[in-house]
């Protein structure tokens, strides 16, 4: 048996001239999950894939029948990442549909990513319908080891029982 | 001018069979999203393949059974997902056809993920346009 890898927003989707943003906000939360399956959770277009290493955060969405000219991505604040377009139908005067599973109009997605980017070395290609974006991670947003010192930077030793005092404590 | 949609939607028709999947076994196999339309001339079938190269399309025509399968290169298994919200794998979908199609001239093309199939109708149910002579 095959499975329905998604479900459609259904009628929503189905008018020609149906224009419809939506903000999906409860993303922010959906990206701190790490799940191990598919959440399949309906209602958002397009469905979106991320992953990431040590270096770079990829995205991927698969958008057939969108055209490059229809898409744009944006990243503000080094970590807020918004996909939209739109995917039309193809010109129809007049026919008779028996069949209407694709969905159409317009879209547009936000994603909290949990660390910084670095927007200005971040690539996106589009090809066969499939969006992959490769997003690396801002050099501030690495790990950075910090450095654990022995005792005391003052010059004598301090006594028994005395911690070492910083500065303006 | 149209027909009742169930006469027409009896062209086409949706088929589900296990021998007809039993040379996809290259892991997970998903149903496609199709759209069907019928025009004076013929029919068309848009199907959503993503990712799929016009290379690993496979359309075929026999007894009477329109099959598309779509090969797509699985992903390396151990990404660690943020997001995970579509697997990705092979596309199959049939279709019996009747007889009112012109199954020599069956034709397809691939764009942008999207596969358009044409499904002329036979000769003798293209509706003509009849001209009025006053």
């Amino acid at each position: 048996m095959s499975t329905m890898r998604w479900l459609p927003l259904g009628q929503f989707w189905n008018e020609f001239d149906a224009v419809d943003n939506e903000m999906n906000h409860w993303l922010q939360h959906v990206a701190l999950r790490n799940p191990a399956e598919p959440s399949g959770v309906p209602g958002a277009y397009p469905p979106i894939n991320v992953w990431d290493d040590a270096d770079n955060i990829y995205l991927e969405a698969e958008l057939p029948g969108t055209t490059l000219e229809n898409l744009e991505i944006t990243i503000t604040d080094g970590n807020r990442l918004t996909l939209q377009g739109q995917r039309k139908p193809a010109a129809m005067d007049k026919a008779t549909w028996h069949r209407r599973e694709r969905s159409f109009g317009s879209f547009s997605r936000t994603l909290t990513l949990p660390v910084l980017v670095d927007s200005d070395r971040v690539e996106a290609h589009f090809e066969l319908g499939d969006l992959r974006v490769k997003l690396p991670k801002s050099p501030k947003a690495k790990p950075r080891r910090v450095e654990v010192k022995q005792g005391s930077s003052a010059k004598q030793t301090p006594e028994k029982g005395k911690r070492h005092e910083y500065a303006n404590e | 001018m149209n027909t009742p949609t169930s006469e027409l939607a009896g062209r086409v028709k949706e088929v589900r069979t296990e021998n007809g999947r039993a040379d996809h076994t290259r892991g997970i196999v998903f149903e496609p999203h199709v759209d069907i339309a019928e025009m004076d001339d013929n029919l068309q079938l848009y199907v959503d393949l993503p990712g799929v190269m016009p290379d690993d399309v496979d359309v075929r025509f026999e007894n009477r059974e329109l099959r598309i399968h779509g090969k797509v290169t699985a992903a390396a298994p151990d990404r660690h997902f943020l997001l995970h919200e579509y697997r990705v794998g092979d596309y199959y979908r049939a279709f019996s056809v009747t007889d009112d199609v012109d199954t020599d001239a069956i034709r397809a093309d691939l764009n942008e993920g999207v596969l358009t199939v044409h499904l002329p109708k036979a000769a003798s149910l293209k509706q003509r346009r009849i001209t009025v002579n006053a």
